[in-house]
């Protein structure tokens, strides 16, 4: 076999390969966003006690979310979206389409940025919630935390990932994980903000009065736990002004 | 004249069977020729990961097997490792776009396993050995055959693992918690990955003492 036999074939394989994935990528695309933007939606309301599945997540969220709110650095609101008339009450962002990823990149540049997080109004309850999104051991972690009207004590959390180790770290978006943040709180007995953080080795090993801000860590999973911790306290962190406005 | 007669060979004759069933004991991609020893520690912490990481290394080396068998009289020797690599790579991208656009869910599980599969020995290990040198047809089964090979091996793991790792099987209690409260406690050792070498020495000893041939001789 010539060499320019070996180069044809090597060409024409790699043209062949590229078109048949970027046309199927570019061909599944909208369906794709479809799905991310329904897991969204879904993420937000299980951090709310809800289980909405992929069919009904749409029609769950225009219910129980009555605002959507884009706040700046300063904790006031400068963008307030009315879900169930779909009208902008203030601005015209809505904090459903801002990434919070990029966003915390511009706070950590030190650049001007803005905050997303939802109003949940239920019949039983009545929750602000508030999406954080850090780094885990391979990739991105991200979830939403939902707080209850006194915003110190939690009232749901979920969390996802996407490039965790099965078993491991990834058992951080198991239910048995983000139960374990409901009651804690982000704030100790003076006001000042502590996060909530995944202790290694059980929350049992803080002292008495400290365990309400400490959760489980998974086992085997200790640097995708310690991420999560970083990124709440950090996610939150950029919250409080908000929060105890 | 010969060439004749094995056109007429059936599609299950014995010698296509023996493509699937060697692949369980006697060639065990695992046990015996100790390929994918990477993932079978990464994914093995609990049951169901682990079945679905054998369900897609199953359904990707076969089909792999199959387009490598098709190109094979074309496949210049000297780069054939890398278009191996690629026709694996392309398969895997777009069963997860696939995925991704008509079962998310599903794709959110398996989105770890993407790159675990472009990576796994076995894969270029059975396109090498066999798809290289044989018709579509048995290099199908053939990777069938290793991918479920692969996968009851994977499947113990997890089985062991989780049930005596965590109490749970595919994620259900399964050991009582009057157990705990009595002073039963997991092992911690069996999710971490060294357990897993443990228990596929395990099944290698006993595989190893119940057939004679396997071992190796001095």
């Amino acid at each position: 076999m010539s060499n320019s036999y070996i180069f044809r074939y090597a060409a024409i394989l790699v043209v062949l390969v590229a078109v048949i994935l970027s046309s199927a990528a570019m061909i599944l695309k909208p369906l794709q966003d479809k799905n991310i933007a329904i897991a969204k939606m879904r993420g937000i309301l299980e951090a709310c006690n809800l289980h909405p599945t992929a069919d009904d997540a749409v029609q769950m969220y225009e219910q129980f979310i009555s605002r959507e709110v884009v706040i700046n650095p300063q904790g006031e609101e400068i963008s307030i979206y009315d879900v169930k008339s779909k009208e902008f009450v203030l601005g015209t962002t809505r904090a459903f389409e801002v990434d919070l990823k990029t966003q915390l990149k511009h706070k950590s540049a030190g650049e001007d940025y803005i905050l997303p997080l939802y109003d949940f109004v239920s019949q039983n309850d009545t929750l602000l919630v508030i999406p954080v999104h850090g780094r885990g051991l391979w990739g991105p972690i991200y979830g939403n935390i939902a707080l209850k009207t006194d915003r110190n004590t939690i009232g749901g959390a979920r969390f996802f990932h996407d490039k965790e180790t099965p078993g491991l770290g990834a058992e951080i978006d198991q239910y048995w994980f983000s139960d374990q943040f409901k009651g804690k709180q982000i704030f100790d007995g003076s006001g000042k903000f502590v996060s909530v953080r995944p202790i290694k080795g059980g929350a049992g090993k803080l002292p008495e009065s400290q365990r309400i801000h400490g959760v489980d860590a998974v086992s085997g999973g200790t640097i995708t736990s310690n991420g999560l911790g970083t990124t709440i306290d950090h996610v939150l962190g950029s919250y409080v002004v908000y929060l105890t406005k | 004249m010969k060439s004749q007669q094995k056109e007429k060979e059936s599609l299950f004759s014995p010698r296509y069977r023996k493509l699937i069933s060697n692949p369980l004991s006697l060639e065990n991609p695992i046990t015996v020729q100790v390929l994918g020893i990477c993932s079978a520690l990464a994914v093995t912490t609990k049951l169901k990961p682990a079945f679905v990481m054998a369900l897609s290394v199953t359904v990707v080396v076969a089909l792999a097997n199959v387009v490598i068998s098709l190109l094979r009289n074309g496949i210049p020797s000297r780069i054939r490792i890398i278009v191996q690599l690629t026709v694996v790579a392309a398969l895997v991208i777009l069963v997860d776009q696939v995925l991704k656009a008509f079962v998310y869910d599903v794709s959110k599980q398996l989105s770890v396993f993407v790159g675990l599969i472009i990576t796994n020995c076995i894969l270029m290990g059975r396109l090498e050995a066999f798809a290289m040198a044989n018709k579509p047809w048995p290099a199908f089964l053939d990777g069938i055959g290793n991918g479920l090979g692969y996968s009851w091996i994977l499947i113990a793991l997890g089985f062991f693992r989780e049930l005596f790792g965590n109490g749970t099987l595919w994620g259900y209690r399964i050991i009582p918690q009057s157990f705990y409260e009595a002073g039963y406690f997991n092992n911690g050792l069996l999710i971490l990955p060294p357990a897993a070498l443990i228990l596929v020495g395990t099944i290698i000893w006993i595989q190893r003492s119940r057939n004679k041939n396997l071992i190796e001789e001095y």
